[in-house]
C-alpha cells in the first residue's frame, strides 16, 4: 500500500457496491431454502484512516478496515439473528444455521417479521452523502499539524496537548430480505479535532474542538479548529462558585443537540412498549411549548444521518415529530409498532437528521440577556438521566451569567430538574446551530433548573 | 492436554494458511532501521446472547468474529492497521499499512529482533485463574431458557406491582495470541459472562426501574449455585419498590457514606482513570507528577489487581501478554504506582504492570484498569452511618465519568437515603455526586471493615474502547461531595 494513495482505501467503498448486494441475495435465497418464513440480512464494510498528531510530531497512524454481516430469520413467529464479520461463504452459511437453530429455541411472538411489504422503499435519490476525500496522508499529517500548532500558539496559558487528529472514512451497506427488497447505502465522514490544556494559578483545564462533515469542502479550516479547541480551553480557567438554588440554565448547541435526543430516545417504540418512558401516551399531548415544533428531514443532501429507507427497508419521509409542541407520533419499528398496536414510523435504526422549526428566535447575546442571571452549559457528565420516569440529574462545566454577561467559568457543579419540566420550560432557542450532528440545534435556554454548588 | 498456549494458537491460527512460524518471518517484515518493535495480536471471540421479556424468550443472536491487529512502534510514534480475516492474504497489506509509520519515525535506536521465539514462560507455566471452558457450550439453550424464565418467575412472585420483567444472558468466548518483536509470544483463552435482570413497578401512576445482575471469567452455571440467579431477580425488585417510594433528593455539599462493593466505582473514576500511565506519561492527569506525595487520606489504600479468581476484570495475561499483576496504587493515601502498558513503561523507564487492553484485534492497546478496589478499614459500618447527622448513604450507582486534567468526576446513584442523625429515613431519587478526585479522597474519614467486591457487571470505556472490569471497596464515608438533586 502506497503512502501517497490513501484516498484509495476510501474511494472503492465511494464508487462501487463491491458484490454486496450479490452476497446479499444469494443468502437470502439459502435462507428461504431452509424453509424460514421470512428473512433479512444486513452487511457493510467501511474503511479509513486516522492521523494522530501531538506535541508537533506524528503519534499514530491508525488503518481501518471493517467488516459486518447480521442475518436474521423468521420461523413459525419465532425470531434468530446471527452476525460475523468474515464475509467468506463458510462463515456466512454458519452464521444462517445458528441463526435458524437460535429461531428454534425462541418463542413464538406474533410482532415479530419483516416491515410491510407496500412499505419498503422505491424511490432512491443520490443523496451526496459520499465524496472521498483524495489526499495522501503526508498532506494529513501537516493539516492536523497545523492544526494543533494554532492551537498550541493561540494563548500562553496552553501548557499541553492532548494531540489533533484527522480522519477520514468510507463505507457502503446493503439490506435485503425475503419481500425482495434489496437497497444499498454509502457515505463518508471526515473529521479533524484538538484537544488542549490549558494551566493557572487555579489548576489544569482541557477542552476540545471538531470540525465533522461527509465532504472535505464542507470542512473548517484546520488552524481555526485548533484555535477554537484553544479559546474553550482558556475560557475554562480561573473559575468561581455561583450559589446552590434554582436558576435558568442554556444548554450550548453541542448539548442542547443530546437534549432533543432524549426526547427522541422517550419517544423511541423499544422504551414505550417496554414500559420504560416516561412519555408513555404522550401521543397528542403538549411536550414543548407550543410556539416550537421538531421536525424530522431523513433526505437532506449530505445529512450527517440521511437516509432513504429505514433498517427494514421502509421508505423514509419528512415528517413532524413534535407539531406546535404537541407529540405528532411515536418513533417506530415494525416490532414496536405491532407491539403498540400502531404502524411502523420508519425509525428502525433511530431518526434521520431532525430540526427545530423555528430554527431559531434569538441571537445567543440575546439569550443571555433574557436569562440575566443563570448558568451556561458546554460540557455534561455522567449518565444521570432516568428515562422512565424522566429525572435528571448531571454533572456540569459551563459559565455563570450576572447581567446577560459571561461573569467566570464553573465547574464540580450539577443541574437536576424533571424531563417533563424541562421540555416546557424552554423558552428560547438560539441562532448558533450546530451543523455537525445529525440533531441540528442551536442553543437552547429553559426557565429554570435546580444548581447544586459547593457553595 | 493442550496448554493454554496451544489452545489459543489453535483457536486462533487453526483452519488459516498461517502459522507461528510463519507469522513470525511476515512480522520480521515490520522491522526496519527506524522501527524499536512489531507486535502481531491474533483474536476469534464467539458470543450467544438470549433475552427474555414478557416471559417469553424473545429473541437470540449468535456471533462470531475474529481478526488480527498489527502494531509497528517508532519512539513514541505507532502505526496500527488490522484485517477483519486471519489469513496470509489479509495480513501481508495490514503488515505494509502499519509500518507506515516508520516513514516519519524519529527514533535512531536500532532494530531488535531476537535470535528465536519461545512462549513466554513466565505467562505459559501460570496457573489459569478461571475455567477455560466455553461458556457457549457449557450449558444447553434448554437450561440457559429455563434460567432465564425461573429468573422471571422468580421476580414476578415478589410483588404485584412488578409490571414488567427482562432478564438477558450473554456468554463470550475469546482466544487470544500475541507476539511481539520483543520476544512474547503468548495465548489466552477467556470466557465471560453476564446476567442482566430489569424490572419495571408501577403504583399510583409512579413507575421506577432496578436492576441487577453479575457474572465473571465463569460458566454460565454460577449463576444457578446457590439460587444466585434468583437473587439478582429479587435484588432488581427491592431496588425499583424503594425507587417508588423516592422523595427529592437534596441538592447541595454534605456528607456522603458509600455502601461496599458496586459503589468502588468511586475509586474507578475518582482515582483510577487518573493513575493510567499514557495520561501521566503525557502529563495530562491532574495526578501527573504527584508520586510519592499525599493524594488521599491515610486511610485509603487502593489496589488494581488482574490475577483474583474468575472476576469480570480478572486477567492472566493482559493484550500484550504481560502477565496480570496486583499494582498498588495508592498506599495509606500516598499515591505509589500508575498502571502501565509496554509502551508507556518504556516511555516512563518503570516496569509493566500488565494493564495493556484493547476492546479487540481492531483498537489499540493502552494502559486501563483490571479490578479497581479499596482495602478494609478499621471501621464498623453502622458507626459510619451512625457519625452523620444529616446527609446521604448511597448503596448503588449506575454509571461514573472523569475528566482526568481537571480531576472532576460524577457519578449517580441507584439507590440512596437521606441520612438524619446516624439513621436511613427515607430513599431518595437518583441524583448525580460531583467533585474533584484528590480532594473528595483527601475528605475519605471513615473506612469499613465490610469490604466486598461487585458482582461481576462493569464495562468501562476510554477513547471508544470498552472493556470489562471490577470494582470494589468497604463502606466509607466522604465528609463532603456535592449531590445534585432538586430539593434545596
Amino acid at each position: 500500500m502506497s503512502l501517497n494513495s490513501l484516498y484509495d482505501l476510501t474511494a472503492p467503498l465511494c464508487e462501487s457496491d463491491g458484490g454486496l448486494p450479490d452476497i446479499a441475495s444469494r443468502w437470502i435465497e439459502k435462507a428461504c431454502k431452509k424453509g424460514v418464513d421470512a428473512a433479512e440480512i444486513s452487511i457493510s464494510q467501511g474503511a479509513g484512516y486516522t492521523v494522530t498528531v501531538r506535541l508537533g510530531d506524528v503519534e499514530t497512524t491508525e488503518f481501518h478496515q471493517d467488516v459486518s454481516c447480521g442475518i436474521t430469520v423468521y420461523a413459525k413467529q419465532c425470531k434468530g439473528s446471527a452476525n460475523t464479520s468474515d464475509l467468506s461463504p463458510a462463515a456466512l452459511d454458519e452464521a444462517l444455521d445458528a441463526a435458524c437453530e437460535i429461531a428454534r429455541f425462541a418463542q413464538p411472538d406474533a410482532c415479530h417479521g419483516l416491515a410491510d411489504a407496500s412499505l419498503m422503499a422505491t424511490d432512491m435519490p443520490d443523496l451526496n452523502l459520499s465524496l472521498a476525500w483524495r489526499m495522501g496522508i503526508e498532506q494529513a499529517t501537516e493539516m492536523a499539524l497545523a492544526c494543533e500548532d494554532a492551537g498550541r500558539g493561540f494563548d500562553a496559558r496552553i501548557v499541553n496537548s492532548e494531540g489533533a487528529s484527522l480522519s477520514s472514512y468510507g463505507g457502503r451497506g446493503v439490506y435485503a430480505n425475503t419481500h425482495g427488497f434489496l437497497g444499498v447505502s454509502n457515505g463518508t465522514t471526515h473529521s479533524i479535532g484538538c484537544s488542549l490544556l490549558g494551566e493557572d494559578a487555579n489548576g489544569k483545564q482541557r477542552d476540545y474542538w471538531y470540525t465533522s462533515a461527509r465532504s472535505a469542502d464542507a470542512l473548517d479550516d484546520a488552524g481555526s479548529v485548533g484555535r477554537r479547541a484553544a479559546e474553550r480551553c482558556v475560557a475554562r480557567l480561573g473559575g468561581a462558585t455561583p450559589p446552590t438554588g434554582p436558576c435558568p440554565v442554556l444548554f450550548e448547541s453541542e448539548v442542547a443537540s443530546g437534549l432533543l435526543s432524549t426526547l427522541t430516545s422517550a419517544l423511541s417504540g423499544g422504551l414505550l412498549y417496554r414500559r420504560e418512558s416516561f412519555l408513555e401516551g404522550a401521543l397528542g399531548t403538549d411536550i414543548l411549548p407550543t410556539w416550537l415544533s421538531l421536525l424530522e428531514r431523513p433526505r437532506l443532501k449530505g445529512g450527517a444521518a440521511s437516509a432513504n429507507f429505514d433498517g427494514e427497508g421502509v421508505q423514509t419521509a419528512n415528517k413532524a415529530i413534535i407539531d406546535a409542541g404537541q407529540v405528532a407520533t411515536y418513533l417506530l419499528s415494525s416490532y414496536s409498532a405491532r407491539r403498540l398496536r400502531m404502524q411502523t414510523t420508519g425509525n428502525a435504526g433511530g431518526v434521520y437528521n431532525l430540526i427545530l422549526h423555528p430554527q431559531a428566535t434569538k441571537t445567543r447575546r440575546e439569550l443571555l440577556q433574557d436569562m440575566g442571571r443563570g448558568l451556561v452549559v458546554r460540557e455534561l457528565m455522567g449518565q444521570g438521566v432516568n428515562l422512565v420516569n424522566g429525572d435528571y440529574s448531571r454533572g456540569v462545566s459551563g459559565f455563570w451569567v450576572e447581567n446577560g454577561e459571561i461573569a467566570y467559568p464553573v465547574s464540580e457543579v450539577t443541574i437536576a430538574g424533571n424531563l417533563r419540566d424541562m421540555f416546557r420550560g424552554i423558552v428560547g432557542v438560539g441562532d448558533d446551530l450546530d451543523p455537525r450532528r445529525h440533531v441540528r440545534t442551536g442553543s437552547i435556554l429553559i426557565d429554570s433548573m435546580v444548581l447544586a454548588t459547593p457553595a | 492436554m493442550n496448554t493454554i498456549y496451544e489452545t489459543a494458537r489453535d483457536t486462533c491460527l487453526g483452519a488459516t494458511d498461517l502459522d507461528v512460524s510463519t507469522c513470525e518471518s511476515m512480522m520480521g517484515g515490520l522491522m526496519a532501521p527506524k522501527v524499536d518493535a512489531g507486535e502481531l495480536f491474533f483474536q476469534r471471540e464467539r458470543r450467544l446472547g438470549w433475552s427474555l421479556e414478557d416471559g417469553k424468550i424473545k429473541e437470540g443472536t449468535f456471533g462470531a468474529s475474529g481478526g488480527v491487529g498489527v502494531r509497528a512502534i517508532s519512539g513514541e510514534k505507532t502505526g496500527f492497521a488490522y484485517a477483519d480475516d486471519i489469513s496470509c492474504d489479509a495480513l501481508t497489506p495490514a503488515l505494509a499499512a502499519a509500518r507506515a509509520i516508520v516513514k516519519s519515525g524519529a527514533s535512531t535506536a536500532p532494530p531488535s529482533m531476537p535470535a528465536m521465539f519461545e512462549p513466554a514462560m513466565t505467562a505459559q507455566t501460570g496457573d489459569a485463574i478461571h475455567v477455560l471452558d466455553d461458556p457457549i457450550l457449557g450449558m444447553s439453550n434448554e437450561a440457559r431458557i429455563d434460567m432465564m424464565r425461573r429468573v422471571d418467575a422468580v421476580a414476578r412472585a415478589v410483588d404485584n406491582r412488578v409490571s414488567k420483567v427482562s432478564v438477558s444472558l450473554h456468554a463470550v468466548h475469546e482466544a487470544m495470541l500475541v507476539m511481539c518483536t520483543d520476544g512474547t509470544l503468548c495465548g489466552d483463552v477467556r470466557p465471560l459472562i453476564r446476567m442482566n435482570v430489569s424490572v419495571i413497578a408501577e403504583e399510583n401512576s409512579r413507575r421506577e426501574r432496578g436492576t441487577a445482575g453479575g457474572g465473571g471469567r465463569r460458566q454460565a452455571s454460577w449463576l444457578l449455585e446457590g439460587d444466585r440467579c434468583d437473587d439478582f431477580a429479587r435484588e432488581a425488585v427491592r431496588l425499583a419498590l424503594l425507587n417508588l417510594e423516592a422523595v427529592d433528593a437534596p441538592a447541595g455539599a454534605m456528607p456522603v457514606v458509600l455502601g461496599p462493593g458496586w459503589p468502588g466505582v468511586l475509586l474507578h473514576e475518582a482515582v483510577g482513570h487518573g493513575l493510567e500511565g499514557d495520561f501521566n506519561r503525557k502529563g495530562t492527569s491532574a495526578f501527573a507528577g504527584k508520586m510519592g506525595t499525599q493524594v488521599a487520606s491515610p486511610l485509603c489504600t487502593v489496589v488494581d489487581d488482574a490475577t483474583l479468581a474468575d472476576r469480570r476484570g480478572s486477567l492472566r495475561v493482559d493484550d500484550e501478554g504481560t502477565p496480570g499483576q496486583r499494582t498498588v496504587l495508592i498506599e495509606d493515601g500516598k499515591l505509589t504506582g500508575y498502571m502501565t502498558d509496554k509502551l508507556n513503561a518504556k516511555l516512563m523507564q518503570s516496569e509493566c504492570t500488565g494493564n495493556g487492553r484493547r476492546e479487540s484485534y481492531a483498537h489499540l492497546p493502552m494502559p486501563r484498569m483490571t479490578n479497581t478496589f479499596m482495602l478494609p478499614g478499621p471501621h464498623d459500618p453502622e458507626e459510619i452511618l451512625r457519625s452523620v447527622k444529616k446527609g446521604i448513604f448511597a448503596a448503588s450507582f449506575g454509571g461514573g465519568q472523569v475528566d482526568i486534567t481537571s480531576g472532576q468526576f460524577v457519578f449517580s446513584t441507584t439507590e440512596a437515603w437521606l441520612v438524619e442523625d446516624g439513621r436511613c429515613v427515607c430513599p431518595v431519587k437518583g441524583a448525580t455526586l460531583i467533585g474533584m478526585g484528590a480532594e473528595v479522597m483527601q475528605r475519605v474519614s471513615m473506612v469499613g471493615n465490610d469490604f466486598a467486591l461487585d458482582s461481576g457487571i462493569g464495562v468501562c470505556g476510554k477513547d471508544g474502547q470498552s472493556v470489562p472490569v471490577g470494582v470494589g471497596q468497604p463502606t466509607l464515608k466522604v465528609d463532603e461531595i456535592i449531590v445534585g438533586g432538586t430539593s434545596s
